[in-house]
């Protein structure tokens, strides 16, 4: 009795509309001035998505549609309002949490009541093919969620970062998968609840599996391919209900996190296997070799820092995630702004893989009112640490260190780091001489003859280098 | 629609989906989270219809349970990617 076969035309093309918009959106993100129009055009997607949706069906149940879009959108509305921009990627985790159970739900709902779905067979069995999807779907759905979920813990600091690692790993989780994978088989032939419901439940387990291995240091690898799993979810879910709208954003949503993830593995040359399989970067350190912090190092204070690079014709700032935690981003601008009444140039470097997502240093320095001009990417900064008086680097260690380009016994080695050991001066920010970075290895540039370390909470040693230059 | 129309239509949005994503600057690209994010809750389409439907109670409290958990997602995303975009500004203050 459904619509599927009887759709008025405007009906598809309504969804391909809703689906460029979405292209669109993406596509404006190409640069920050258009950017706030792309964002628009995803809202404008969406609402022609969702009113489509309501107006060519049946909707006996409006009022509690409306109310639990309300509700819904209420908690997400005040969420995105008070979140602080540090705590951007456990957000992220966390809606992308909301999708994998929203797919999930859809599948279930679909599976339950395959009449209002459309996809009844003349026979009053569900589609072969829908099956296929639908497992798909609901599996994709349940890792998401609870990979998600894991991520979430672990970037808020519910959860340690440190690699949990159960013995027999990669055994367990191979013959979880092709388990569930042969139940998704076997349902196109028994259309039994049992079937779809294990299915269900062995994918929240295989989720929950898959990122407890994953260090800390991972975790920006992490947020991307679970990004890419919720638009594969909603792809899924697309075919079933044969939707353009959401096989694009599947697609669109699927590319971006498997390109974020690539480019995110590249910046660490780590291959995406070795990532997901686990076991890189808890938050204990592995102690360097014996003896290593016994060797000399400089320290400075706030007086010699704000001295040395007030001298200085150009400083170049290096914010890591030691600068987030401690939310120095708004200290540091302001420090910035008075070397530039100094007449110094001031420029900011940022590593692909600073912080716990992808660009996530981008926005604090964002917050914090820094143009945008003045931040550049490694490979568009690192030749230009040598024509430097002063590199600041602060909170940022693994992605600093040279002995990822000459130690091949380092856990790091190959990775590509920022040059900072070429200017002249090194400046390093870091709150004490023990612990070392995500990586567990110990930098290298801290016993260089050029590195001044400035040994404080980064926020407190900004503000009082803005002291000392005042 | 058949199948291989549907596969068509999602073998092009995945290379779609490839150019326009290498086009994003790395300086947006925790943007590019929150919006893909927001707009992967298109999954709402679903749990409308399941939400719609009489006959089969579970499935429309199910489906109402997803179209909340859903618009977090849609509202929540847009609302945080619009506040980060409102960020990224051109140098206006004089050094």
């Amino acid at each position: 009795m459904h619509e599927v076969a009887d759709v008025p035309v405007w009906v598809p093309l309504a969804y391909l509309i809703a689906g460029v918009c979405f292209i669109l959106a993406l596509r404006g993100l190409s640069s920050p001035e258009s950017s706030r129009r792309g964002n628009r055009f995803g809202m404008i997607g969406m609402a022609i998505a969702v009113v489509t949706t309501l107006v060519t069906h049946e909707i006996g149940s409006l009022v509690e549609i409306l109310i639990a879009i309300a509700i819904g959108g209420a908690i997400g509305f005040i969420i995105a309002r008070r979140i602080a921009m540090t705590a951007m990627p456990q957000l992220v985790a966390a809606f992308h949490s909301l999708v994998g159970m929203a797919a999930v739900l859809v599948g279930a709902a679909a599976f339950l009541n395959p009449d209002a779905f459309g996809i009844l067979g003349p026979d009053g069995e569900i589609l072969d093919v829908s099956r296929v999807e639908m497992g798909l779907g609901v599996a994709i759905g349940a890792i998401t969620f609870s990979g998600s979920v894991i991520a979430f813990l672990k970037l808020n600091g519910n959860m340690s970062g440190k690699p949990i690692i159960l013995p027999l790993r990669h055994v367990i989780n191979l013959g979880t998968l092709a388990v569930i994978l042969g139940l998704i088989g076997y349902f196109t032939t028994d259309q039994s609840a049992w079937v779809f419901w294990t299915v269900t439940a062995l994918s929240f387990l295989i989720g929950f599996l898959l990122i407890i291995p994953i260090g800390g240091a991972d975790m920006p690898v992490v947020v991307s391919m679970l990004n890419s799993y919720s638009g594969w979810a909603a792809a899924a879910m697309g075919f079933t209900l044969q939707n353009t709208a959401m096989i694009i954003t599947g697609a669109l949503v699927g590319s971006s996190g498997a390109i974020l993830s690539y480019i995110m593995c590249r910046a660490m040359n780590r291959s995406f296997i070795s990532v997901i399989s686990g076991g890189f970067g808890g938050e204990t350190a592995i102690a360097g070799p014996a003896g290593a912090s016994d060797r000399p190092w400089k320290r400075g204070s706030a007086e010699d820092a704000a001295f040395l690079m007030k001298q200085a014709e150009q400083v170049i700032i290096v914010p890591g995630y030691g600068m987030a935690v401690a939310q120095a981003q708004h200290a540091l601008r302001e420090m910035a702004d008075m070397l530039k009444e100094e007449g110094v140039t001031v420029k900011y470097a940022i590593h692909p893989v600073a912080g716990r997502m992808p660009g996530h240093m981008n926005v604090l320095l964002a917050e914090a009112s820094v143009p945008y001009d003045e931040v550049f990417e490694l490979e568009d900064i690192n030749s230009e640490f040598a024509r430097s008086d002063v590199a600041f680097v602060i909170g940022a260690n693994d992605v600093t260190n040279p002995s990822a380009k000459t130690d091949k016994s380092s856990p790091i080695y190959g990775m590509p780091v920022l040059d900072v050991e070429k200017a002249k001066t090194v400046l390093f920010v870091k709150r004490s001489m023990g612990g070392a970075g995500y990586a567990g290895v110990e930098n290298e540039l801290f016993f260089r003859d050029n590195t001044m370390m400035l040994l404080a909470d980064a926020k407190k040693m900004v503000e009082d280098i803005v002291k000392s230059l005042g | 629609m058949d199948f291989i129309s549907i596969l068509s239509i999602f073998v092009l949005a995945c290379f779609v989906g490839y150019y326009v994503v290498w086009s994003v600057t790395p300086a947006l690209h925790t943007p590019l989270m929150a919006v893909t994010n927001a707009i992967s809750s298109v999954i709402i389409v679903g749990a409308l219809i399941a939400a719609a439907t009489a006959g089969v109670p579970q499935a429309k409290w199910i489906g109402l349970v997803a179209v909340a958990l859903a618009s977090v997602n849609i509202f929540g995303g847009f609302a945080v990617t619009e506040r980060m975009l409102a960020m990224y500004k051109k140098k206006e203050r004089k050094g």
